[in-house]
C-alpha cells in the first residue's frame, strides 16, 4: 500500500509481497473492539497500567505522574503529582476498614527512591517512604501477612502503615528485579542470574514484628533473570535474558523442567538457515510469562510460545508473532491470548486445537497494510513450518489492533469494558466493544429521555 | 414638508390575471412571455428608477435647535450608497415625525425641573419622491446646554423596500432598541459628568459671591442693605436655587437605571466583553476613579480634575454657542459600540427580504430540530440569533448587572458628600426615589412606563401606575378621507389587558390612547393633515388608525383587504380571538415579539366592528403560519398579510442588488477581506444576512460548486462520499496545497458535525497523522512530499489505514471500502441536471435533513435498541433493529452504516452532560478497502 501511495497510481503488484510476521487483513470478524478512546494525560512514556476496581485503573509511567482512569467512559479521576523521577513499580491494593467500604491504595516507587502510598479515592497521600538506598524496582503485596515488600538493592518488608519491619542485607547494585510470592512464607526475588528464596518469619519478641531470612539462592539461569511468574501453590517459573525458561517446585525450589533454547529455530530441523541468522540468541529473551492451569505462555523475542507444563513441552508458538519484540502477554479467560509489541501493535490470538487441514492463514488482502517494507525474506514458510511442527494446538491470529505509534508497554484486560493500552507515544487507548457501547449509550439516552420528560423533543 | 402620498406601485394582481387572461390567444409562433407590466406602460424597475441609492444604509439625524433637522452620518460610511439620494430632505422627513415633545422644565405642581425619560419610539415611513422606506427610531439624548435639556436624534434604517421594512420590523425595532440603549447610557454617563462639573461650577460660583456678601456685610454697618448687597444675595440665591436643580437633575438621571431596573423587560446596555477588549479597562477605570475627583475619569482621556468657572450671572443665549456633537454627548466608548452595533445591523439585514425571510423560516425550523440540527448544520449561529430568547434568559443576570452598573456609575459617596457640602447653606429638600417616579408619572408624560406584558404581573403593573402606552403596533394611515371617519378616542386605556373576546374587541375599538412605540406607515398622504387636532395636541405620540377596506389603490400589501360584514365577524370567533392576541400584543409595546405561540389563520384578515385594521408587524413565525395555513393562497393577494408576498414581481431588489453585483463584482474573489467590506450582494442575487452567516453563506457556495465539479469528475465519488457519511476519515492526498484543499472544501458539505464545535475538517496538514487525529478529523487534507519527512507521513498513512479512505489528489485514486447502497447516488448524481453551486449545496442538504430524520427516529425508537421484556434475547433486538434499518427506512446495504453513525452521533450529543466535552471517540469498522481509479 506504501508502494501504492508512493508511487500513486502504479499497479500494486508488489504489495502481495509475503511477510514473515503472520497478517490478518483489515475484515476481522473476531475482533470485538470497533471504537476506541484516546486518553491523554501523561508528557512521558507510560509504562504500568494497574487494576484498582472494577471500572478504575491506574497508569503511571516515566513522567512520574500517576493518572486514575474510569475505564468504561475514558474520564480523567485523579492526577497524582508526588513523584519527582520515573515511576519504576506500581501496585494495588485495598484494605477492608471497619467499615464495609473497601479502601483502595496504590503503592507507587519511582527513581527519586521514594515510595508513596496514595489514596484512590481521594488522591492524596497517605504516606511517602523516603529512606531507600536505591531504586525501589519492585513492589509485592503479601496479602495473607498483610505486608508488603519492595525490591531494590535489598528487600524491605513493610506493615500496612509503612513501618519498615525489617530489611536484608545489601544484595546487588543491580538489585532485585522480580519478586513472587511463594507459599510458606516465601518470596523469590530475582537478583541478577541469582534466584534468591527468602522466607518471613514471625519475630518471637514482637507480635507484630517480622524477619526475612536468605533461605537459598539458585543460580541456574546462565544470565538474567527478566521474568518471573507463580503459576500455582506448587509451581513458579522463572525466564531468562537468553531465553531459557525453569519451572520450579514452589516448595522445595528444585527445578522441574529445564527449556533452553527451544525456541531457537535450529533445534528444530528443517527450518530454514536464514532465520537462525535472523535469530541470534540474544534476541530470545523471555519478556514476559503469564500462565493458565495447564499452560505456561512466554513472550520470547518476537515470538510467543505456549508451554504445556503436563507435556513438558511447546504445544504452540507464534514464532514471529510482531514485527519486534513482545513485550506483554496476558491471557484471557475465552482460550485468547493478547500480546502488545515494541512494533507499536496489539494482537488477539486463540488457542486452536490444530485441525487435519491446517487452516491458511487468513489471505492477505491485496492491500494488506502489512505487505510491504519488511526488510526480512524469510516469507512465510515460518509459520507454515510452524503449524507442521506444532503437536496439537496452533495460536491464530483473530485480530489485531492498531493505534499507537510507539510500542506498546503494557495492556490492561478489562473483561466487557475492554482493553486499555499504554504505550511509549504517552498515549493510553481505550478500546471498546462497539457494539455494546452503542447499546449502552442507547439505554443511556432512554432514561435521560424518561428522566427529563422531555419537553424539548415533541414527538 | 412631506411630500405627496406614497402610492405604492403594484397594482393589483389579480386585475392583471384577468386581463391577461381575457385577451385573445396569440398564434403559437407570436406567443412570447407577457410582462405583467407591459400594459401598464411601466417597466418592472420603475420602482427601483426612483430609488437614489443603491441599497440598503442607516442614517442617523438631529433635529438641531439651531440648523433644523439636519444628517449627522450614514452606515456604511460611503458616499456611493446614499448616492444621489437627498439625506439632507429625507432627515428633515424622518424627524419631522417625531412628535416626543418631551416636556421638560417645571412641570406644574413640582418645583424642579424634570427630566423626562422619554421611550423611544419607532415609526415606519416612507417616501415616494425619494423612493425610499424607513424604519425610524427615535430617541432623545440630555444636553444640559440644550433647549430643554433634550436633543432630539433619530436612526433610521433606509431601504428601498418597503416590505422589507415592514416585515423585518421586530427585527429592526429589537436591534436599534439595542443600538439606542448604548448610546443612551453614553449619554446618562456623560450627563452626569457634565452636571457635576456644572454643580462644582456652581458650588465655585457659591462660594465667591458668599464670600463677597460676607465682605459687604462686614464693610457695612449702616444696618441697612445696599442694593448691590440685595443683587448680591438675590444671585446667589439664584446659584443655590441652580443648584438644587442640578442636583436634582443628576439625582434623576443616576436614578434612572434603578428605576428602569424595576420594569419588566429592561434591556441594559451591556457591552459584550468580546467586541472590545478595552471593555474591562472601562471597568476598572470606573472602579479605579477617585472618589475625590468625580465623574472625570474618561474612558480613553484621563482629564486632569476638573477646575470649576465662575459662572456669569446671565449666561449668554445659547444661539453662538456651538452644540455638542453625537460622540461628545455619547461619550467616546459608548458611540463607537454603537456604531459597530449598527454596522452589525445593516450587515444583518443586507439584501432582499425573500432571502432575509427564508433564511429566517429556515433558521427557525433548524432551531426546532434540536436534537439533530448540529449534524449537518452550523449551529452556533443559531444560537447568536435568537436574542429575544437569550434576552429572556438572562434576565435576572442583566438586572444584578444593572445594579451593579448603577453603583459604579454613580458610587453613593460621592453623592452624600456633595450634598453634604450644599447643606451647609441651602435646605436641601430630600426626595425619595418612589416620589420621584409618583411624581414623574404625570399621565400625559407617557414616561417610561413601557411595560412589556408578557405576563399578568405586568399588566397589573400597569394597572397600578395607572397609565397606559400602547406599545408599538403598526398603524396604517389611509387616504384622507379615513380621517373624517375617525371616532374619538376613549380612555379605556388603563383597563387591564386581558385575553378575553369581550375586552379584546373594546380594546379594538377604543382608539388611540397614548402610545409610545409605535410605528406610522405615512404612506398616502401628509401625514400631519393625517393627525387629528385633538391627537396632535395631547398626544404627541397619537398616531391614526385608518380602515384599509376601500382603498382600491392598496398601497400596501401586508395590509389585508377588510371587509366589514358582520357574519365574517360570527363566524370567526376565534379569529376575534387571534385579533385579541395580537391586538393586545401590539397595544402593550412588547420589545420582544409575543408571537412565539403561533397565531393560527394569520393569513386571514383580522377586523372589527369599526373596520379598524391593526396589523402588527408581521415577524417571520407568521410567515411561517402563513405558509402553513395559506400556501395555495399565494396568487390571491388580498388576503396575505404581510408575510407573502410575490417577490418575484418585486423586481427592485433585482435589478438592486444586481446593480451592485456589477459594481462590485471585481472585488469579489477569493480574498475575505471583502466580506467585511463590501456588499454581500455580488455575483449571487441571495445576499446573506450576518457577517457570519456571509462567511458561511460564500463557504456553502464555493464548497457546492466545488463539490458538484468533483462529483462530475470522479466516478469514485460515491464511495468517497459514503467513507464521510458512515464517519471514516477521508485523508485527501496531494501535493499541491490548493488543489486539496479545493477538493477538501468540496467534501465538507458532506461531513457530520460530531458535536455543537466546528465541523470535523482539517484543510491540510503537513505532519503525519496519528490516531488522536482521525478521532477529532474526519476530513483531512494532507501534503504529500518526497522528503524523508513525507515518507514517514505516508506509513503512518498505510499505519492506520484500516481507519482511513484515501482519495489520492494527484493520481485521481481512490482506496476506501465499497459502497453499494443507493442513497449517496442520490445525493451525488453525476448526471444532476443542477448547475449552481448554491443549488446543489440545498440539494445535499435536503437529502442530509431527510437523512437525519432517519436517524433521528432510528435513535429514539426504543425497542430497536432495547428489548421489549426482559427475558427478550439481544438477537431478537438485533434482528428488529436491522428490520427496522431495511424494511422501515428502507436502506440498502452500507447505508445502514450511515444511519448508525448519524444515530450514534445522535445518541453521544444527547447523552453528554451540558459543561462536560465528551471524550471524542473513534469508531470503525473492520472492512476491506479497495482501490478505485479513474
Amino acid at each position: 500500500m506504501l508502494r501504492w501511495l508512493i508511487g500513486g497510481g502504479r499497479e500494486p503488484q508488489g504489495l502481495a509481497e509475503k511477510s514473515s510476521v503472520q497478517t490478518i487483513g483489515e475484515e476481522q470478524i473476531q475482533n470485538p473492539y470497533t471504537e476506541l478512546l484516546v486518553l491523554k494525560g501523561h508528557q512521558d512514556i507510560v509504562r504500568f497500567l494497574v487494576q484498582i476496581d472494577d471500572c478504575r485503573f491506574a497508569s503511571a509511567g516515566d513522567d512520574g505522574i500517576v493518572f486514575l482512569w474510569n475505564a468504561q467512559t475514558g474520564e480523567k479521576l485523579l492526577e497524582l503529582h508526588g513523584h519527582t523521577h520515573k515511576i519504576t513499580a506500581i501496585t494495588s491494593f485495598s484494605s477492608s476498614d471497619a467499615s464495609e467500604e473497601k479502601n483502595h491504595f496504590i503503592l507507587t516507587a519511582s527513581a527519586d527512591r521514594t515510595v508513596i502510598v496514595w489514596d484512590c479515592t481521594s488522591g492524596r497521600q497517605v504516606r511517602k517512604v523516603s529512606c531507600f538506598h536505591s531504586t525501589v524496582k519492585c513492589l509485592t503485596v503479601l496479602r495473607r501477612l498483610d505486608v508488603w515488600l519492595s525490591g531494590g538493592s535489598d528487600l524491605c518488608v513493610w506493615n500496612q502503615k509503612l513501618d519498615l519491619l525489617c530489611k536484608t542485607s545489601h544484595l546487588t547494585d543491580a538489585g532485585i528485579s522480580a519478586l513472587v510470592e511463594l507459599p510458606k512464607n516465601c518470596v523469590a526475588a530475582a537478583v541478577g542470574k541469582e534466584l534468591i528464596i527468602f522466607r518471613l518469619i514471625a519475630s518471637n519478641d514482637e507480635s507484630e514484628g517480622w524477619n526475612v531470612l536468605e533461605v537459598k539462592r539458585l543460580v541456574d539461569h546462565q544470565d538474567n533473570i527478566l521474568s518471573l511468574v507463580s503459576v500455582n501453590d506448587l509451581t513458579f517459573v522463572t525466564g531468562s535474558y537468553v531465553g531459557e525458561l525453569i519451572v520450579w517446585d514452589a516448595l522445595d525450589w528444585t527445578k522441574q523442567a529445564y527449556e533452553c533454547n527451544f525456541w531457537d529455530s535450529s533445534v528444530h530441523p528443517d527450518v530454514q538457515p536464514e532465520i537462525k541468522l535472523s535469530q541470534s540468541p540474544n534476541e530470545t529473551p523471555v519478556q514476559h510469562l503469564t500462565c493458565d492451569e495447564e499452560c505456561v505462555f512466554a513472550a520470547v523475542g518476537k515470538g510467543i510460545y505456549v508451554y504445556n507444563l503436563q507435556m513438558k513441552h511447546v504445544i504452540a508458538c507464534q514464532r514471529t508473532a510482531h514485527d519486534s519484540s513482545v513485550l506483554h502477554i496476558e491471557k484471557l479467560p475465552n482460550r485468547q491470548l493478547i500480546s502488545c509489541s515494541e512494533d507499536g501493535s496489539v494482537r488477539i490470538w486463540e488457542l486452536r486445537e490444530k485441525q487435519q487441514l491446517p487452516a491458511e492463514p487468513v489471505p492477505t488482502g491485496f492491500f494488506s497494510m502489512w505487505g510491504f517494507g519488511r526488510a526480512n525474506k524469510q516469507a512465510n514458510q515460518a509459520a507454515k513450518k510452524m503449524q507442521e511442527n506444532t503437536p496439537v494446538y496452533i495460536l491464530e491470529l483473530v485480530g489485531d489492533l492498531i493505534g499507537h505509534s510507539s510500542a506498546v508497554q503494557m495492556f490492561l484486560y478489562f473483561g466487557e469494558l475492554g482493553l486499555a493500552t499504554c504505550s511509549a507515544d504517552h498515549l493510553i487507548i481505550l478500546w471498546k466493544d462497539g457494539e455494546r457501547e452503542s447499546r449502552l449509550r442507547s439505554l443511556t439516552l432512554f432514561q435521560k429521555l424518561a428522566q427529563n420528560d422531555d419537553l424539548q423533543l415533541k414527538f | 414638508m412631506i411630500s405627496a402620498p406614497d402610492v405604492v406601485a403594484f397594482t393589483r394582481e389579480e386585475e392583471l390575471e384577468d386581463e391577461l387572461y381575457s385577451e385573445p390567444p396569440l398564434p403559437e409562433e407570436y406567443s412570447v412571455p407577457l410582462f405583467p407590466f407591459a400594459n401598464h406602460g411601466a417597466n418592472p424597475w420603475a420602482k427601483v428608477a426612483s430609488s437614489k441609492f443603491t441599497r440598503d444604509f442607516i442614517l442617523i439625524s438631529e433635529f438641531s435647535e439651531q440648523v433644523g433637522p439636519q444628517p449627522l452620518l450614514t452606515i456604511p460610511d460611503d458616499a456611493e450608497v446614499s448616492g444621489t439620494f437627498d439625506l439632507n430632505y429625507f432627515s428633515l422627513r424622518i424627524m419631522s415625525v417625531d412628535y416626543q415633545a418631551s416636556f421638560v422644565g417645571h412641570p406644574p405642581g413640582s418645583a424642579y425641573p424634570k427630566l423626562n425619560f422619554v421611550e423611544d419610539s419607532k415609526v415606519v415611513l416612507g417616501d415616494s419622491k425619494e423612493g425610499a422606506f424607513a424604519y425610524v427610531h427615535h430617541l432623545t439624548l440630555y444636553d444640559l446646554e440644550a433647549r430643554g435639556f433634550v436633543r432630539p436624534f433619530c436612526m433610521a434604517y433606509i431601504s428601498a423596500d418597503e416590505h422589507k421594512i415592514m416585515q423585518q420590523f421586530q427585527e429592526l425595532s429589537a436591534e436599534f432598541s439595542k443600538a439606542s440603549e448604548c448610546l443612551k447610557t453614553g449619554n446618562r454617563k456623560a450627563f452626569a459628568n457634565e452636571l457635576e462639573q456644572k454643580l462644582k461650577d456652581l458650588d465655585y460660583t457659591r462660594t465667591v459671591l458668599h464670600n463677597e456678601t460676607e465682605i459687604q456685610k462686614k464693610s457695612n454697618d449702616k444696618g441697612y442693605y445696599t442694593t448691590q448687597a440685595i443683587e448680591k444675595a438675590n444671585e446667589l440665591a439664584s446659584v443655590e436655587k441652580s443648584i438644587i436643580e442640578h442636583q436634582d437633575l443628576l439625582k434623576q438621571i443616576r436614578s434612572y437605571p434603578y428605576r428602569k431596573a424595576k420594569e419588566a423587560d429592561f434591556h441594559p446596555y451591556e457591552p459584550e466583553g468580546a467586541l472590545d477588549p478595552a471593555n474591562t479597562g472601562f471597568e476598572q477605570d470606573l472602579a479605579a476613579s477617585d472618589l475625590a475627583e468625580p465623574g472625570d475619569t474618561h474612558l480613553y482621556t484621563h482629564t486632569p480634575p476638573y477646575t470649576p468657572k465662575l459662572i456669569k450671572a446671565k449666561s449668554a443665549k445659547c444661539f453662538d454657542k456651538k452644540l455638542k456633537t453625537l460622540e461628545e454627548l455619547c461619550d467616546v466608548y459608548f458611540f463607537t459600540q454603537t456604531l459597530y452595533q449598527l454596522r452589525q445591523i445593516e450587515r444583518t439585514f443586507r439584501g432582499d427580504v425573500c432571502y432575509l425571510l427564508t433564511e429566517q423560516i429556515s433558521r427557525t425550523l433548524l432551531k426546532q430540530q434540536s436534537v439533530t440540527n448540529f449534524l449537518f448544520e452550523d449551529v452556533s449561529f443559531l444560537d447568536e440569533k435568537q436574542p429575544e430568547k437569550q434576552f429572556r434568559e438572562c434576565q435576572g443576570l442583566g438586572q444584578d448587572t444593572v445594579h451593579r452598573k448603577c453603583l459604579e456609575e454613580a458610587p453613593a459617596p460621592k453623592v452624600v458628600i456633595s450634598l453634604g457640602s450644599y447643606k451647609s447653606s441651602v435646605e436641601s429638600v430630600p426626595i425619595k426615589m418612589e416620589q420621584e417616579i409618583e411624581d414623574s408619572q404625570e399621565p400625559k408624560l407617557s414616561e417610561l412606563v413601557m411595560f412589556e406584558a408578557q405576563e399578568n404581573l405586568d399588566y397589573l403593573d400597569a394597572d397600578i401606575k395607572g397609565s397606559i402606552s400602547s406599545g408599538e403596533s403598526i398603524e396604517v394611515l389611509g387616504t384622507e378621507k379615513s380621517v373624517s371617519g375617525l371616532p374619538k378616542s376613549e380612555s379605556q386605556a388603563s383597563l387591564p389587558v386581558s385575553p378575553s373576546p369581550q375586552v379584546g374587541r373594546s380594546k379594538v375599538g377604543s382608539r388611540r390612547t397614548v402610545s409610545e412605540d409605535s410605528i406610522e406607515v405615512l404612506s398616502t398622504c401628509p401625514s400631519e393633515s393625517l393627525i387629528p387636532e385633538d391627537f396632535k395636541a395631547s398626544y404627541p405620540s397619537a398616531i391614526n388608525e385608518e380602515p384599509y377596506a376601500d382603498d382600491d389603490e392598496g398601497g400596501l400589501r401586508f395590509t389585508p383587504k377588510v371587509n366589514p360584514d358582520d357574519a365574517d365577524e360570527q363566524e370567526d370567533v376565534s379569529q376575534q380571538e387571534n385579533l385579541v392576541q395580537v391586538d393586545s400584543a401590539c397595544c402593550i409595546g412588547k420589545e420582544s415579539p409575543s408571537f412565539l405561540e403561533p397565531l393560527p389563520e394569520l393569513g386571514q384578515k383580522p377586523c372589527d366592528e369599526d373596520g379598524v385594521v391593526r396589523i402588527p408587524p408581521q415577524p417571520y413565525r407568521q410567515v411561517e403560519q402563513g405558509l402553513r395555513g395559506s400556501l395555495g393562497g399565494f396568487p390571491t393577494h388580498d388576503s396575505i398579510s404581510g408575510g407573502l408576498l410575490p417577490y418575484e414581481l418585486d423586481s427592485r431588489y433585482l435589478t438592486g442588488s444586481r446593480e451592485v453585483s456589477k459594481s462590485s463584482l471585481d472585488e469579489c474573489s477569493d480574498s475575505t477581506s471583502y466580506i467585511s467590506s463590501a456588499a454581500s450582494t455580488c455575483s449571487d442575487r441571495t445576499p446573506s444576512p450576518a457577517h457570519h452567516c456571509q462567511a458561511s453563506e460564500r463557504h456553502r457556495k464555493k464548497a457546492g460548486q466545488n463539490a458538484l465539479r468533483f462529483i462530475r469528475q470522479y466516478p469514485f465519488a460515491h464511495p468517497a462520499i459514503y467513507s464521510l457519511l458512515s464517519g471514516r476519515t477521508l485523508v485527501v492526498l496531494g501535493e499541491e496545497e490548493a488543489i486539496v484543499k479545493k477538493l477538501v472544501t468540496a467534501l465538507s458539505i458532506f461531513v457530520p458535525n460530531c458535536g455543537i464545535y466546528a465541523k470535523p475538517v482539517k484543510h491540510w496538514v503537513t505532519s503525519p497523522l496519528h490516531v488522536v487525529d482521525f478521532q477529532k478529523w474526519k476530513l483531512i487534507g494532507l501534503q504529500r512530499t518526497v522528503s524523508p519527512a513525507g515518507v514517514n507521513v505516508l506509513h503512518a498513512l498505510s499505519r492506520y489505514s484500516r481507519y482511513l479512505s484515501i482519495l489520492d489528489a494527484d493520481s485521481k485514486t481512490l482506496r476506501c471500502p465499497l459502497y453499494k447502497g443507493t442513497l449517496v447516488s442520490r445525493l451525488a448524481d453525476h448526471r444532476t441536471q443542477i448547475k449552481r453551486g448554491s443549488t446543489y449545496y440545498l440539494h445535499v442538504q435536503s437529502i442530509l435533513t431527510q437523512l437525519c430524520s432517519k436517524a433521528f427516529l432510528f435513535t429514539f425508537c426504543h425497542h430497536l435498541h432495547l428489548p421489549i421484556s426482559e427475558r427478550e434475547p439481544e438477537e431478537a433486538v438485533v434482528n428488529r433493529r436491522m428490520n427496522f434499518l431495511k424494511l422501515q427506512l428502507g436502506l440498502a446495504n452500507e447505508d445502514i452504516k450511515i444511519v448508525q453513525y448519524l444515530a450514534e452521533l445522535l445518541k453521544l450529543q444527547y447523552i453528554q452532560e451540558p459543561g462536560r466535552r465528551v471524550n471524542p471517540l473513534l469508531r470503525f469498522d473492520y472492512v476491506p478497502s479497495f482501490l478505485y481509479k479513474i
